[in-house]
């Protein structure tokens, strides 16, 4: 039973990585009609933005250090952070040591950007074009901003701590009445698992809500009569490209202390992303969301001991076993709309 | 009658023979007019780098060749001369190979053997390379390995640690100076009895290819030699990037001591999560449970940050080593670049010396002449003690270190400390041990 808890929390975690990934595509889908194969890489500069903030708050200035010698032999250079150096030792550590938390505010301007950058600049010329074409244009994008990740920030994971209070584990053994020990918890994965939940809530509630959020609906069930009303949708779906961009990037930056970033983090994500998309139902948000969850649980459960010895290598196929059966039995996906992807 | 004893068997067989002959790649074909494949003519002489410039391990790739050139320029006289002051062999002049200038073409392997292979050939074939070195997966080294003998070329393999490079997979013209799982085992056993007891229970997470699956096999041997228990042995996949499901289960199987045999960002991220999820701080069996890394890698320790404190696993070299080759060899690679090199960066540096010592040994270029005088060769002063290029499968036998990340490290290269140098000796078994056995070395390919 202990297993069992610990390998539903861990599925919860995993598929709140894909749900996130999976909203923004769903996102970008619904309202643009583009299959964005860059999505991957909007996650992995998320997570970049992180370790650059990281970086910032690291910089630092040289004194020699007489009586200590570095790897030739030379004194040795002692680097003290400006940050440490301007705000006190103490405040100044909990300052670095608060950069991932501190890179949310950092990322979401720049990731807004960096999704009307996209938008505007290349991807908005493909509405017409075919899915191929989009496909094919986005990926290519992935790859350019994968490579220019790996030119400044090296081919190695960049490791990218918790604060502090964060690196602990949680024991939920003792508090179900378990031994100790036997469902243990890291609180990051608790604090990731909650973070998805306020984003995909906050999303869901800006659409549901708010006018904007009304006429952007209105604007995916029927784009040209809401532009026959006079209301300029482009923009809105730009803005609506933007907050896709965002989430992706902040999933990202919260995803940095989980596994180090490195720079093909993106494409790792972005297939199984589309495949809960698919599983969802191309252009359902709760169906992205939900089919996140449930993929991450299942992939969680077929990873574990019992489960591979009778069924040897089921984590590796178990998510697109899955994808074939529901689109074998269900083409539009958990929850698709008619029409979607059908001419 | 000139066919009279021409039969239908007999013309089958010259058809066949003939048919096989003209379905040759042209790398068997090509200079016919010379002895050997891609024989040096003029005043020069080509040697390809074929390393990771892409994907997961390029950082490693881009390491290797910064020693590489560091090892042309050495040969050409250039520098201070490196670890060619402290080589005992000083057969080397500092005028490049037997008096040619060195150059060196590079190709990116992408850590796909497809690709390594695809790469190789083309350096053979269109840049007419003499020896291929390189590599930073076992696949890859394998792969490289086997069409540099059908070529006819030498391979310097350069990060490989699968036993079967020098095991079933091993061939006359590749030669490896990087060690090996089995010598992993051989050295972190009494280390980690004397750390942590000999009643312990193991759990192994194992990268599910060549390299991942002989490191496992020698170390669950060496451990249960101790008088381990191997509690489970789970192999995880190659594209694996989360490996918390796989951790979860370490908590309730009895187990405390886990083992990653895993590499590169397989490590980084399974040793993260291994950490993450507390296991540092579990007792079991009113033991601390451990984590042991059996192959560390300082470019990885980087990656794993602080996780990698006061976890111990072998490596083939470490910068902060004291011997004169190694100080030599550090300064050179340190003053050039400005950071100490790494033990890819070392392997791939010492083969390159011992592949141009060897030629000029030979007098010849020719491989199998190469080939010859590198068999049964014994050095010393390339940074590992006295070393053995051992004639019956090409493997180095050296002194091999146990390291254990560092708890409170001076500078961004201080990730790594040396707990123990253990001898050649110990670590050295015979060329028909079983996790070594099914494949034959055969003979050298001198090529066209």
């Amino acid at each position: 039973m202990d297993a069992i808890i610990l390998q539903i929390l861990n599925g919860l975690d995993k598929g709140s990585a894909y749900a996130l990934i999976a909203l923004g595509l769903t996102l970008i889908f619904g309202t643009l009609g583009v299959v964005n194969f860059a999505h991957g890489a909007l996650f992995m500069i998320g997570a970049f933005c992180a370790v650059t903030l990281s970086k910032i708050l690291n910089l630092s200035y040289e004194t020699i250090d007489e009586t200590k010698t570095d790897f030739l032999g030379n004194p040795l250079k002692v680097k003290t952070p400006y940050v440490e150096a301007w705000f006190g030792p103490d405040i100044g550590a909990s300052i670095i040591d608060w950069a991932v938390p501190l890179a949310i505010l950092f990322s979401i301007p720049i990731m807004i950007g960096i999704g009307f950058i996209m938008e505007r600049g290349l991807i908005k010329h493909f509405y017409k074009r075919p899915h191929a074409d989009q496909i094919l244009v986005t990926f290519g994008l992935a790859i350019v901003l994968q490579e220019i990740i790996k030119y400044f920030y090296g081919a190695n994971p960049i490791p990218t701590g918790a604060p502090e209070v964060f690196r602990g584990s949680f024991d939920f053994g003792v508090l179900l009445g378990f031994d100790p020990n036997a469902i243990i918890y890291p609180y990051w994965r608790l604090v990731y698992f909650a973070f998805a939940a306020v984003i995909i809530g906050a999303v869901f509630a800006f659409l549901q809500f708010t006018t904007f959020g009304m006429v952007v609906r209105a604007g995916m069930a029927d784009r040209e009569t809401v532009g026959l009303l006079g209301i300029n949708i482009d923009k809105r779906f730009t803005i609506m490209f933007g907050i896709a961009a965002a989430v992706a990037g902040l999933a990202g930056v919260m995803y940095a202390p989980i596994n180090s970033p490195n720079y093909h983090m993106g494409m790792d994500f972005l297939v199984l992303s589309f495949v809960v998309v698919v599983v969802g139902g191309m252009g359902s948000l709760p169906g992205a969301v939900s089919a996140g969850f449930l993929l991450g649980v299942l992939e969680s459960f077929a990873s574990m001991n019992e489960v591979k010895a009778i069924l040897p290598g089921i984590d590796q196929i178990i998510i697109y076993l899955v994808a074939i059966i529901i689109l074998l039995t269900r083409p539009r996906g958990l929850m698709g709309r008619k029409g979607v992807m059908e001419d | 009658m000139s066919n009279s004893n021409l039969t239908r068997r007999g013309l089958l067989k010259t058809s066949a023979v003939a048919g096989a002959g003209v379905a040759l790649p042209t790398i068997f074909t090509a200079s016919s007019a010379a002895a050997y494949t891609n024989e040096p003519t003029g005043g020069t002489v080509t040697l390809g780098f074929n390393v990771p410039q892409t994907g997961p391990y390029a950082d490693e790739g881009a390491d290797e060749l910064r020693a590489y050139e560091l090892a042309v320029e050495h040969l050409n006289g250039g520098g201070d001369g490196g670890m060619m002051n402290t080589f005992t062999s000083k057969a080397l002049q500092g005028n490049g190979i037997l008096g040619k200038k060195v150059e060196f073409v590079t190709g990116d392997t992408q850590t796909k053997s497809d690709a390594a292979r695809a790469s190789a050939k083309s350096m053979i074939e269109k840049d007419g390379a003499i020896m291929i070195t390189g590599g930073s997966s076992s696949g890859v080294a394998i792969a490289v390995q086997g069409l540099c003998q059908e070529a006819g070329v030498i391979f310097m393999a350069g990060l490989t640690h699968s036993n079967d490079t020098t095991g079933k997979d091993k061939k006359a013209n590749g030669f490896r100076h990087f060690f090996n799982a089995y010598m992993s085992g051989a050295a972190l056993a009494p280390v980690l009895e004397k750390l942590y007891g000999s009643d312990r229970k193991a759990y192994h997470l194992t990268a599910d290819y060549t390299w991942g699956w002989t490191q496992e096999e020698s170390i669950v041997a060496s451990t249960e030699a101790l008088g381990w228990e191997t509690v489970n042995t789970v192999k995880t996949p190659l594209a694996a990037t989360d490996f918390s499901s796989y951790i979860a289960p370490v908590l309730n199987s009895g187990a405390d001591v886990l083992v990653l045999n895993h590499y590169g960002g397989n490590m980084v991220n399974s040793l993260t999560n291994a950490v993450q999820f507390g296991l540092r701080e579990k007792q079991v069996n009113g033991k601390n449970f451990e984590i042991v890394v059996p192959l560390y890698s300082r470019l990885m320790a980087k990656g794993a940050g602080e996780n990698v404190k006061g976890i111990h696993g072998s490596t083939n070299w470490h910068w902060s080593l004291t011997d004169e080759g190694s100080k030599a060899f550090v300064k050179s690679f340190g003053e050039k670049y400005g950071f100490p090199p790494s033990q890819a960066a070392h392997t791939v540096y010492c083969q390159t010396l011992l592949y141009a010592d060897a030629c000029q040994r030979a007098g010849s270029f020719n491989p199998c002449a190469v080939a010859e005088a590198l068999e049964g060769f014994e050095f010393d002063g390339l940074g590992n003690g006295k070393t053995l290029y051992r004639a019956d499968d090409h493997q180095c036998f050296k002194d091999v270190l146990v390291v254990r990340g560092k708890e409170n490290p001076t500078s961004e290269f201080d990730l790594l400390e040396v707990v123990e140098v253990t001898p050649a000796a110990q670590v050295t078994y015979e060329p028909d041990h079983p996790m070594f056995a099914g494949g034959a070395l055969g003979s050298c390919n001198p090529g066209s």
